[in-house]
């Protein structure tokens, strides 16, 4: 006797470009199933006109970030088992604290913006012509960006931050993660410039230490450690016998 | 909306710590005034201190002698995760201060009784 197929009953917030509203759908359960399964199972077979984002489906371009039962994943890494109860209830949501295009895709401009913002960018000291200079795996300071440096700009630390919910123009964990990998790295000349960057008004000293870039990053990191460190080299730099987090 | 992002340790944390700070500072002008009693006299500030020998208000005390623990130590927590490099566990160290405040809490009770 064939048994009858379990199904997961989803429900996903979407948006047309004018209204937000719900829809549900009943997607036959699969071994082995990811959420962008799922996703993708709706698109194709129940409503194609779902917008969502995803690329690499393997975890390592983060563009298939959504907010899974009201926390923030790669929808890709994300069992369906692991995340629905007995119920088998699924609520999908686009990302937080950015605006949402169209269903599950949101504007990441505001995200990359603040990364310029903070100097999230690699300020070179020398020129091709210059030797390369010689950074040992174990020194201090490689050792220290090495903490930080496999950030992916998934922007799930971001839509996990309640103070980038708060105050919009916060630059956010992931920028701030940027700036600390980039001030441990012995071959950039942008500290100066940085520093002043991520302690005005929407830097570093606006995060609360509540841990949630940290406690959801998928790549586990701690950009709630980076800000740290971030807020104790611009207080070493007011200090007049502090200049290094040494 | 779902807030499920919210259920760790650490932003149960922030949110102890918060709101207990937010408690201590209406607290205090309250302290000041008793405090402040002094000045007008033995009678004024005795008869404040005849009222915090109350059940309540000692029960109270309690409660008040928490909230000096708890944002006594999750302000150390925070202080050790912004000034110093020490990697340690931030959530065994949130138990800990929480639990260890408990405590102190708990000793102040048994001694009071």
């Amino acid at each position: 006797m064939k048994t009858k197929a379990k199904h997961l009953q989803v429900t996903i917030d979407r948006f047309d470009g004018e209204s937000h509203y719900q829809t549900t759908h009943e997607v036959p359960t699969r071994d082995n199933q990811t959420v962008l399964d799922v996703v993708t199972w709706i698109q194709q077979h129940d409503d194609p006109t779902l917008s969502y984002r995803f690329a690499c489906r393997v975890g390592m371009c983060g563009s298939c970030a959504m907010n899974i039962n009201g926390e923030p994943k790669w929808s890709c890494r994300t069992h369906v088992n692991k995340v629905v109860d007995s119920g088998l209830k699924l609520t999908i949501s686009p990302l937080r604290n950015m605006p949402i295009l169209r269903d599950l895709s949101v504007d990441m401009t505001q995200f990359f913006d603040k990364w310029t913002q903070a100097v999230g960018y690699f300020v070179p000291t020398k020129t091709k012509d210059d030797p390369l200079p010689a950074i040992l795996p174990d020194s201090r300071d490689r050792a220290k960006a090495n903490q930080s440096i496999e950030c992916i700009n998934c922007g799930i630390c971001y839509s996990a931050c309640d103070v980038v919910a708060a105050n919009d123009a916060y630059l956010g964990p992931a920028a701030l993660n940027r700036a600390w990998t980039l001030m441990n790295d012995e071959r950039d000349g942008g500290s100066k410039e940085r520093l002043e960057a991520v302690s005005s008004d929407a830097g570093c000293h606006n995060c609360h230490s509540q841990h949630g870039c940290s406690t959801y990053c998928p790549n586990l990191l701690a950009p709630a450690t980076s800000i740290a460190g971030l807020k104790r080299q611009t207080l070493l730099n007011v200090l007049p016998w502090g200049s290094r987090d040494d | 909306m779902m807030m499920k992002h919210r259920s760790h340790p650490l932003w149960k944390a922030f949110v102890v710590h918060r709101i207990s700070g937010l408690a201590l500072a209406l607290f205090l002008p309250i302290h000041f005034i008793v405090l402040g009693l002094a000045l007008e006299g033995a009678e004024s500030l005795n008869s404040a201190l005849r009222f915090s020998e109350l059940p309540f208000v000692k029960a109270a005390e309690v409660f008040l002698v928490l909230l000096l623990a708890v944002h006594l130590l999750g302000g150390i927590r925070i202080l050790i995760l912004e000034l110093t490099q020490l990697s340690w566990d931030q959530r065994a160290l949130s138990r800990s201060a929480f639990g260890l405040s408990v405590a102190i809490a708990g000793i102040f009770l048994w001694s009071a009784v």
